[in-house]
């Protein structure tokens, strides 16, 4: 038993204090003035299983591939440098470790997707607690599964999109857990594509110049607890199954296709506990069914909610719709989804029998909504008495706006709900 | 003296005064008489500079009305119906009137004293009855020691001892050679002090000279019958 | 100048006693106060705010602005028939009343302020304050210039209101109407123009781009923050509130210059 403690201790110890234990434990140590010089050559001499320390220093040797199950540790951020030419590392082999390493000037290229660190058809790898400067793409895994990426920070170029790459990039994987990184001026920051079973969790992705996050054909994955900022376009989750997306923060995704969170065709999914926060467009949903959106908050967005017509038997329930210049707006009278017991700070009604809940229904859309969909310049007389009344006849009497689109039962006051968004400061 | 030359003025299509020559000569009272409508006030508010003649010129003690103010400090002014600041009091009216000519010196207070307005001095005007304002009206007219006053219909509001008090003073400021002009419907208060009289009628002069020159040419009535009669005159004219 | 000092003083003396230029400041007070307990948080309070100002201010400042002429007609004459200058007296009576009304619209909303706001919304607390006095100041001087045109009370009144109208409802409808009818054209700039040929559209604007700016960054080509956001804008908007004052108030003393009383 006391053993066991020991060898618990000592291997918190190694943790703490990362590449110095475990240099001392490495079977090959790499660096500019010792006996191996390049990252190559101890590859070369490296056996599976084997640690090989990489001492600080610039190191510029091009391609490295590496086809054996090593852990690469990093000793004072180490610099692998791409010389904006090449793809820096390829991993072919499973259960390798890569942490503690700078990665450096990734080749661009437009015929290939160059990354810092290209994963390839393998499991069980761990990438942690690098650095990604200027890398076109930073993590790239492909047909790959049982990986963690965690504690990474990326920092692209964040020009243009041409000539920027996504920060993870996701295709054809499995069960890959995502954490703690923090992703700034790529592409997307991160990318998924025909990925299942995978989980996103407590990361900042800000300034990227598309999507913080994109989905695309990916079904079974959860994301939470992470943080979207100032994304060019927000976050976008397209063609898929039975996600779960909660505990986020989507932040100040300004721009005139802009969203906190944009689902396209997306069903029987979560979206709880989120928190959209001046946003063009806080959550947009097009062609997505039986949406469960409960216990967020909509908070002085442009617009809350715009939900297209063609998505049907959603229901947003016990959510707060805090100062947003629109509420809800769609694109058409019909209505095929379900508001109720909403807290809408908008709302004007009153309570006599004080049970909380509002005594006159309350119809989220206003027409103004309609008349700025028509004809955007008019955005210019918002809250002009003009339009204030042409809401108001617009609420007694709908002419234009969804007459089934009532919320029954609106709050009368602010609904306390968590949201366990990170508060990472980008 | 007072000098209007060809004054002519327009409201709309209404003719107010129409082509006027007269003379008000200086240390004499004169009242302008005339029935409703027939331009008085025009012409008061014309010498005043109210209103502003279409034609014609006025010239007071020499003085060409051009837009100028500064002849207004040589004029003490009671006008028919006095209105001031509602909440101010009669001694911050008072005050402001001095504070805004800048003469806070040689002021006349004779009738502040001789009307008991020393009483009311933090009143405010609102309080007041119309015959306490017309008080304060005729007191802010004299303070000033002018040498030419314009009174538009002073005694209306006043009550008998008051209207007598006023009219002493109308004396007294004569006898010291100031210029007076009033206008009054109450002709025996007009033959009581007036020396000259300007009779109007529809905007023009009818008659202008004594008072006694006017009674003879009608025929010796009193004042109130004679200007009776030169208005039926014009009737029948 | 100094004469306009003294009567705007005088006038003071009288204003200040007046209730109703105490209800109006109680009003604002109130009202800020009552949103701030009961609101919600800043930016709620100034959205509802700047609603109640945008209507009350130029309602009030020309009905107030049109009474007061009315009933200060022999006063005027008055003083009128003292060795005063007529713009110096324009000039202090116009200042006379706006001011006041100025001091009591600013008074009544920062105090609440002070109390609540943690000087989070100072900027936008600033922009209130600005908009509303310049408002005053003109609607005050477009009553002043109403008055004086129209002899007859009930006509003044029925134009101070008709005016007010045009300002706060029609022509926003008038907006509406053209851009949806020339929505065919590039109408963007002509209706940055148009809505700055009206002060309380003008006044909105400003503060809508702090109060509704995710929207208006959700709308194509961004160009009305470009425009208003841009220290050019300000400085334009600014100068045009300036111009929508200095208007009236000039239109006004040259009135006044010429007229009969």
């Amino acid at each position: 038993m006391k053993k066991k403690i020991a060898q618990y201790a000592f291997l918190i110890l190694a943790l703490l204090q990362g590449g110095s234990v475990a240099g001392q434990t490495a079977d090959l140590v790499v660096g500019t003035d010792g006996s191996i010089p390049s990252l190559k050559q101890a590859l070369e001499l490296a056996r599976p299983g084997d640690t090989i320390l990489l001492k600080s220093g610039v190191y510029k040797e091009g391609a490295v591939l590496v086809d054996k199950s090593v852990q690469i540790i990093g000793q004072g951020f180490p610099v692998l440098d791409g010389e904006g030419e090449y793809q820096i590392m390829t991993v072919t082999a499973d259960d390798v470790v890569i942490r503690g390493i700078e990665f450096r000037n990734v080749g661009v290229s437009f015929v290939e997707d160059n990354a810092a660190i290209k994963l390839e058809g393998v499991s069980g790898v761990r990438i942690v607690e690098n650095r990604f400067i200027e890398a076109f793409f930073g993590v790239y895994l492909a047909q790959s599964q049982k990986t963690l990426i965690e504690g990474n920070e990326f920092y692209g170029t964040g020009t243009r999109e041409a000539t920027t790459g996504n920060g993870i990039h996701l295709w054809y994987c499995k069960e890959i857990t995502i954490r703690n990184n923090k992703i700034n001026g790529h592409r997307d920051g991160i990318y998924f594509e025909f990925v299942e079973d995978s989980k996103v969790e407590r990361n900042l992705s800000w300034g990227n110049l598309r999507y913080g996050l994109h989905f695309m054909f990916s079904d079974r994955c959860e994301y939470l607890k992470n943080v979207f900022r100032q994304n060019g376009a927000g976050v976008a989750v397209m063609y898929t199954h039975n996600m779960s997306m909660h505990d986020n923060l989507f932040e100040k995704n300004w721009g005139s296709a802009a969203f906190g969170l944009l689902l396209k065709e997306i069903t029987d999914s979560y979206i709880t506990n989120n928190r959209f926060y001046k946003n063009s467009i806080g959550l947009y949903t097009e062609g997505s069914n039986r949406l469960h959106v409960r216990e967020n908050t909509f908070e002085e967005n442009g617009w809350a909610v715009k939900i297209m017509a063609n998505s049907m038997e959603s229901e947003f329930v016990h959510n707060n719709f805090i100062n947003n210049t629109f509420d809800v707006a769609t694109n058409s009278r019909q209505n095929f989804n379900t508001f109720d017991s909403n807290y809408w700070s908008s709302y004007t009604g009153y309570d006599l029998n004080r049970d909380g809940i509002g005594d006159v229904p309350f119809r989220p859309v206003r027409l103004f909504s309609y008349i700025v969909e028509k004809q955007q310049t008019a955005m210019i007389l918002s809250r002009s008495f003009f339009i204030d009344i042409l809401d108001i006849a617009e609420r007694i009497v709908p002419m234009l706006t969804p007459e089934t689109l009532v919320d029954a039962h609106p709050r009368i006051k602010k609904l306390n709900v968590p949201t366990g968004e990170k508060e990472n400061e980008g | 003296m007072i000098k209007i030359d060809g004054v002519e003025k327009q409201f709309g299509s209404l003719k107010v005064l129409k082509r006027i020559f007269l003379q008000i000569e200086t240390g004499r009272v004169t009242a302008i008489v005339g029935p409703n409508g027939s331009g008085k006030s025009t012409l008061i508010k014309s010498i005043l500079g109210l209103v502003r003649p279409d034609k014609g010129e006025i010239y007071v003690n020499g003085t060409r009305l051009n837009g100028e103010c500064e002849y207004r400090r040589q004029i003490g002014y009671m006008p028919q119906m006095a209105h001031f600041p509602n909440n101010l009091n009669v001694g911050e009216v008072l005050y402001m009137i001095k504070d805004l000519r800048g003469e806070h010196a040689g002021l006349d207070e004779e009738l502040i004293h001789e009307f008991g307005l020393g009483q009311e001095m933090d009143k405010p005007l609102r309080t007041l009855s119309g015959g306490t304002r017309q008080k304060v009206s005729a007191a802010i007219a004299f303070l000033f020691d002018p040498a030419l006053l314009i009174l538009d219909e002073p005694t209306a509001g006043l009550d008998p001892i008051a209207s007598s008090i006023f009219k002493d003073k109308i004396i007294r400021e004569r006898e010291k050679g100031k210029t007076i002009i009033l206008t009054s419907h109450i002709m025996s208060e007009i033959e009581e002090m007036a020396d000259s009289i300007i009779f109007l009628l529809d905007g023009s002069v009818r008659f202008s000279g004594p008072v006694e020159e006017l009674k003879t040419m009608v025929g010796g009535l009193n004042l109130e019958r004679s200007i009776a009669r030169m208005m039926a005159e014009n009737d029948e004219a | 100048m100094d004469k306009v000092g003294k009567i705007i003083k005088y006038q003071l003396f009288d204003i200040f006693r007046n209730k109703w230029l105490l209800f109006y400041a109680l009003f604002f007070f109130v009202v800020t106060d009552g949103l701030f307990r009961f609101g919600g948080g800043g930016a709620k309070v100034i959205i509802s705010f700047m609603n109640i100002m945008l209507f009350i201010i130029p309602l009030v400042s020309i009905l107030f602005g049109t009474m007061f002429l009315y009933n200060s007609r022999e006063y005027i004459e008055l003083l009128l028939t003292q060795p005063v200058k007529r713009r110096v007296l324009f000039a202090g009576l116009y200042l006379g009343l706006a001011l006041p009304l100025v001091a009591g619209f600013v008074l009544g909303v920062s105090i609440p302020f002070a109390l609540y706001d943690d000087g989070g919304q100072l900027a936008t607390l600033g922009l209130l304050l600005l908009s509303g006095t310049f408002l005053t100041l003109m609607f005050t001087a477009l009553a002043f210039f109403i008055a004086l045109r129209n002899e007859d009370r009930a006509r003044g009144f029925g134009i101070s209101i008709l005016v007010w109208l045009i300002f706060s409802f029609v022509y926003d409808g008038i907006i509406l109407f053209a851009s949806f009818s020339l929505a065919d054209y590039p109408i963007e700039k002509p209706l940055i123009v148009a809505s700055m040929l009206n002060p309380i559209d003008l006044a909105r604007i400003l503060i809508l781009l702090k109060t509704d700016f995710s929207a208006l960054m959700g709308y194509t080509g961004a160009v009305f923050q470009n425009f208003f956001g841009s220290s050019l804008g300000i400085t334009v908007s600014l100068l045009t509130m300036l111009v929508w004052t200095m208007i009236p108030a000039i239109l006004g003393t040259r009135t006044f210059e010429k007229k009969d009383f």
